[in-house]
């Protein structure tokens, strides 16, 4: 089997990379077409997650992938892919008007967190860091104009955290983390997502 | 424990040079009020570029053309939660702390405004701020990196509606990268003073096969198909000036290219966004232009 890689927009190229780094195979996913291709498993790349859910919704998988992802389909969303799978997303603080329903999600929902968009502001924002990632140890960090977690739901455990926010969540085969593993050369968090 | 202020020089330009990876694929689309950002946005924009007047308009009026109002780019920046770029002209580095200041997400160093120094680019090395620049060839395109860009486009003609000089401009450079990778590596000196850039860049494309930076097209695109047609040469993503404001139907239109630019080697989905989009904006040939903006700063 294989990987499906979600790739409507955003960085999904470096996630593909460091696949081919690790031996597993993928393929992209582009349009719903795509989803009568074998994988069985899911990653949801950086990029902006307005454009990705607007295009997800569109191209009529975010029912069969959000299906897929609750019947137990290991995922690792990353950044945008967090916000993607967040069951609760807030809007970011420096917006003044009342977003429509389509930029605001959730999309796929299958994740029992808060996700703070654009948490950290701007790209003089953005910031490098090193935190003890759990069952994992340090990891280095890229945040770019990242989310974090503002609330973790009963059904979500913690994985690590940065400056006291948490960045990194896991809830049964669902991975979801704030930062860009796909950027940093560390395979890690990539294996462990394998290894479910 | 790293905090924001603790990010080294080196960490801020990895940062700035990942920012653009994360719009790849992507649309940037030129807004002139907060009204065509939200449009922008909710079509399916990766980022907006913040300008007064979109560079057909600029065209058409002559005369100095400056970076716009800082208010209303502001306004912009309080309208949508994708990144706001913003354009500050080639070599002046007082609207570039401007335009920082505000906190932009990314300044363009732009041919499209009048250039405020004939000689010399903006150092942007000195900016926390990541910049994107225009070229032409793989030289360019390399001495805008070194000078500190953190993303390149493909110059193009802007305002003309003719894709002609992006096509160019997207060929000359991937066809420039080729053949520096296919060189022995005793020869890269040679290419990097025919180039006139530093030699750890042209070994950088050597080694890699690519730019060390993303590389967007802009410049002329009107239509979901030339959007298709500069992904298909290499772009990774598409900037859209006057394409989309100066059609009939802006946010059909702005939906159509962003689907375009996902589906570029689909043939059957481009033709299905191109129907029924209503009048694109207005061509203006190459040839019948007098000012070629893309021959500014080299």
């Amino acid at each position: 089997m294989a990987t499906a890689v979600l790739a409507l927009q955003g960085a999904f190229a470096e996630h593909e990379a460091m696949l081919d780094r690790l031996g597993e195979p993928w393929f992209e996913l582009r349009e719903a077409r795509d989803l009568d291709r074998p994988f069985d498993r899911l990653v949801l790349p950086g990029g902006e997650s307005t454009v990705q859910g607007r295009l997800l919704r569109e191209e009529g998988m975010l029912v069969p992938l959000r299906e897929r992802i609750l019947a137990g389909m290991p995922v690792l969303g990353t950044c945008a892919g967090l916000i993607l799978l967040a069951a609760q997303v807030s809007g970011d603080a420096s917006r003044q008007d009342e977003p429509s329903p389509d930029q605001v999600g959730p999309w796929l929902g299958t994740l029992d967190v808060t996700v703070e968009r654009n948490a950290y502001g701007r790209q003089l924002g953005s910031f490098h860091a090193r935190a003890e990632f759990d069952e994992v140890g340090e990891v280095p960090m890229s945040f770019i104009r990242a989310p974090y977690v503002a609330g973790v739901g009963p059904r979500a455990t913690e994985l690590a955290r940065v400056d006291g926010r948490v960045v990194a969540v896991r809830q049964g085969n669902q991975i979801g983390v704030a930062f860009h593993p796909e950027l940093d050369g560390d395979t890690r968090v990539h294996e462990m997502f394998l290894e479910l | 424990m790293a905090k924001q202020t603790d990010t080294t020089p080196q960490e801020r330009a990895k940062l700035n040079r990942e920012l653009a990876q994360m719009l790849k694929g992507g649309v940037i689309m030129d807004v002139t009020t907060p009204e065509q950002a939200r449009i922008a946005e909710e079509a399916g924009a990766a980022a907006v570029m913040a300008l007064e007047r979109i560079p057909a308009d600029i065209r058409a009026a002559g005369g100095v053309s400056r970076m716009s109002d800082p208010k209303m780019i502001k306004g912009i920046q309080q309208t949508v939660s994708i990144p706001v770029m913003a354009k500050c002209r080639i070599g002046h580095f007082a609207e570039a702390q401007v335009l920082q200041a505000i906190q932009i997400d990314y300044i363009d160093e732009s041919e499209v405004l009048s250039p405020a120094d004939d000689v010399y680019h903006i150092d942007k090395t000195r900016f926390q701020v990541p910049f994107v620049c225009g070229a032409r060839d793989l030289g360019e395109a390399l001495r805008r990196i070194a000078e500190g860009a953190s993303m390149i486009r493909t110059k193009g003609e802007p305002g003309t509606g003719d894709v002609v000089q992006a096509v160019r401009h997207m060929r000359l450079i991937n066809s420039q990268i080729r053949h520096v990778a296919s060189l022995r590596d005793d020869e890269l000196f040679e290419e990097a003073k025919r180039l006139e850039v530093p030699v750890s860049l042209v070994r950088s494309v050597h080694d890699e096969g690519r730019l060390p930076v993303v590389n967007f097209a802009a410049g002329g695109v009107a239509t979901p198909a030339d959007a298709a047609l500069m992904m298909q040469l290499g772009a990774e993503g598409v900037f859209v000036g006057s394409g989309i404001f100066k059609s009939g139907d802006p946010a059909k239109r702005a939906r159509a290219i962003v689907g375009a630019v996902t589906n570029f080697d689909d043939p059957e989905r481009i033709a299905a966004l191109s129907e029924d989009l209503g009048e694109a904006m207005v061509g203006i040939n190459e040839d019948e232009i007098k000012t070629l903006m893309a021959e500014r700063g080299k």
